[in-house]
């Protein structure tokens, strides 16, 4: 056990769709239901931490005590926080760290979203300082933009193949059909998807992630109080890694124009992206070969295979052979996103990383049905918020 | 009578259509460079307090990637109507080693491109009005 475990006892999710309710209710049924899972009550609770959705307006932005009212207010104290994308790693970081410090036991952390249809767009108005704003007036750079150039490169560098991309939707789609919080349930055929239209070349559409309204949220506690709660083995979280980028960080992002200049001060060693899960073994004291499965960003198809490299699974190019050879299957090696992935679910921005962690959670103790990967001990979600946040989880048990 | 060129970003383009080139920041204490001035607000860690100096960036590059939209981008985007695709490219400059992302030139086609190879950098129209024709920065190969 590593000094800064922090046990989860309760796991909920809301059903992701497109059901265009309020957010709120959302959370609100995934706190129920990790209360209930961790077979604690409201008051027992000392801390929310809510992650904020940008477009639900301002309930949205103070999500931590638009959950702790709809819940009923009990006085305790709250958190909200945002990192796009990697919102619901950083909300877990604030829990896990008040509990690490002494100042709470019992902390629900919840994230949901509601999300409009089509592409994400920037905020109205003539935002000419807004680099968010800027990319879709001058250069038309939409989110699959940044996807597609990913996906080229690793055609043309290591030999990816559209037939690559579309394997991982169907892998993915096998995976998730078992899982009752998917959206889309659908198994799909490597035909299919390649007779889908391109959207941000060579990707197509059914290869790039829809955006859903869910909710997702966790319960965790210090292992102390587990223990007097009667859970001797529960599931832990024994790292979370938010790091930033360092100086200069030379891929191109969302929702940038350019990256960083290597020509004064050189590139460091790791990227942003390699460095994200590495600050997560570093901590937990385990690395990728410990590991019986991830939950990774698959907002496209082939991020999935950049993943791979990232998180340490193999070498940069040997993503695509590791995929080939059905390691990241179910039954395989490694299994990447057993859940289904977001192409099973779609983006919830600020539940999906809680969501993730909720899927190790019911890997770790068996309960993930159909899906299961047996005998599954450790597992890590990967994760990237625009604007240079890093989000990964690992937990073991 | 033909319609006035102007950049479609104030500041952002040298508008020497000779010399075509993004206008940037220099850091000389660090070395670094960066692009867009005033939107990136980015620093080298140690060189916050550095004083930029605005440069004109090299126009030469390696194509890192590029990808073609195929769908309609929300606004603020101002698309030809009826929609054209149009192509992205990220090119990192040689001299300055910063990736820098623009539309492909028009006339290139995406089929005839290819990750390493040598670009360089032209001006071109991103939309027009009754009056004028905004321009911006665009990726060109370089002829062999």
């Amino acid at each position: 056990m590593s000094k800064n475990d922090v046990a989860i006892l309760g796991a909920g999710m809301h059903p992701w769709g497109k059901w265009g309710r309020n957010f709120a209710e959302y959370g609100v049924f995934a706190i129920k239901a990790a209360m209930k899972d961790a077979g604690l009550e409201w008051k027992d609770v000392d801390f929310i931490v809510g992650g904020d959705t940008m477009r639900n307006g301002y309930p949205g932005y103070v999500a931590g005590a638009t959950f702790a009212k709809a819940m009923g207010w009990t006085g305790v104290p709250i958190a909200s926080c945002y990192a796009a994308c990697a919102t619901g790693a950083h909300a877990i970081e604030i829990a896990r760290t008040r509990i690490l410090a002494g100042m709470a036991d019992v902390v629900v952390v919840a994230g949901a979203d509601t999300t409009p249809k089509g592409f994400l767009a920037p905020n109205k108005g003539e935002r000419t300082l807004d680099p968010d704003w800027l990319r879709f007036r001058l250069l038309g750079a939409t989110n699959p933009t940044y996807f597609g150039l990913y996906a080229q490169r690793r055609m043309d560098l290591y030999g990816a193949t559209e037939q690559d991309f579309a394997h991982i939707k169907v892998k993915n789609s096998k995976h998730g059909a078992a899982n009752p919080n998917a959206r889309y349930k659908k198994v799909f055929t490597e035909e299919e998807v390649l007779a889908s239209p391109l959207v941000a070349a060579p990707l197509r559409l059914f290869e790039i992630c829809a955006t859903s309204d869910g909710g997702a949220a966790v319960v965790l506690t210090s292992m102390e109080f587990a223990k007097k709660h009667g859970v001797k083995n529960p599931v832990r979280v024994s790292a979370v890694s938010t790091v930033s980028p360092t100086f200069p960080n030379t891929t191109i992002d969302m929702p940038d124009f350019s990256t960083d200049s290597a020509a004064g001060i050189p590139a460091p060693d790791r990227s942003f992206k390699d460095s994200i899960s590495y600050a997560a073994y570093q901590e937990a004291g385990i690395g990728p070969e410990d590991l019986d499965l991830a939950e990774v960003y698959d907002l496209s198809s082939a991020l999935e295979l950049d993943w791979y490299e990232n998180i340490g699974l193999c070498k940069p190019g040997d993503a695509e052979k590791l995929l080939r050879d059905g390691d990241t299957t179910i039954g395989g090696r490694i299994p990447v996103n057993a859940s289904g992935g977001l192409g099973c679910f779609g983006e919830a921005v600020p539940a999906q990383a809680i969501a993730q962690v909720c899927e190790l959670t019911w890997q770790l103790r068996g309960q993930a049905g159909e899906r299961q990967v047996d005998g599954a001990k450790a597992g890590i979600t990967a994760n990237q918020g625009l604007f240079g946040h890093g989000s990964s989880v690992l937990c073991t048990r | 009578m033909s319609k006035k060129r102007v950049p479609a970003m104030e500041g952002w383009l040298n508008m020497d259509e000779s010399d075509p080139r993004l206008l940037g920041y220099l850091d000389e204490s660090s070395g670094s460079y960066f692009f867009p001035k005033d939107v990136a607000i980015s620093h080298a860690p140690g060189h916050a307090d550095a004083e930029f100096k605005e440069v004109a960036l090299s126009n030469r590059g390696k194509l890192w990637s590029y990808t073609t939209n195929h769908y309609k981008p929300p606004e603020p985007y101002i698309s030809p109507d009826p929609f054209e695709p149009y192509t992205v490219a990220a090119v990192e400059l040689t001299e300055e080693r910063m990736i820098i992302l623009g539309q492909l030139a028009d006339g290139v086609d995406p089929k005839d491109i290819e990750v390493g190879q040598d670009m360089e950098l032209v001006f071109g129209t991103l939309y027009e009005d009754e009056e004028n024709e905004y321009i911006v920065w665009k990726w060109k190969p370089v002829a062999a």
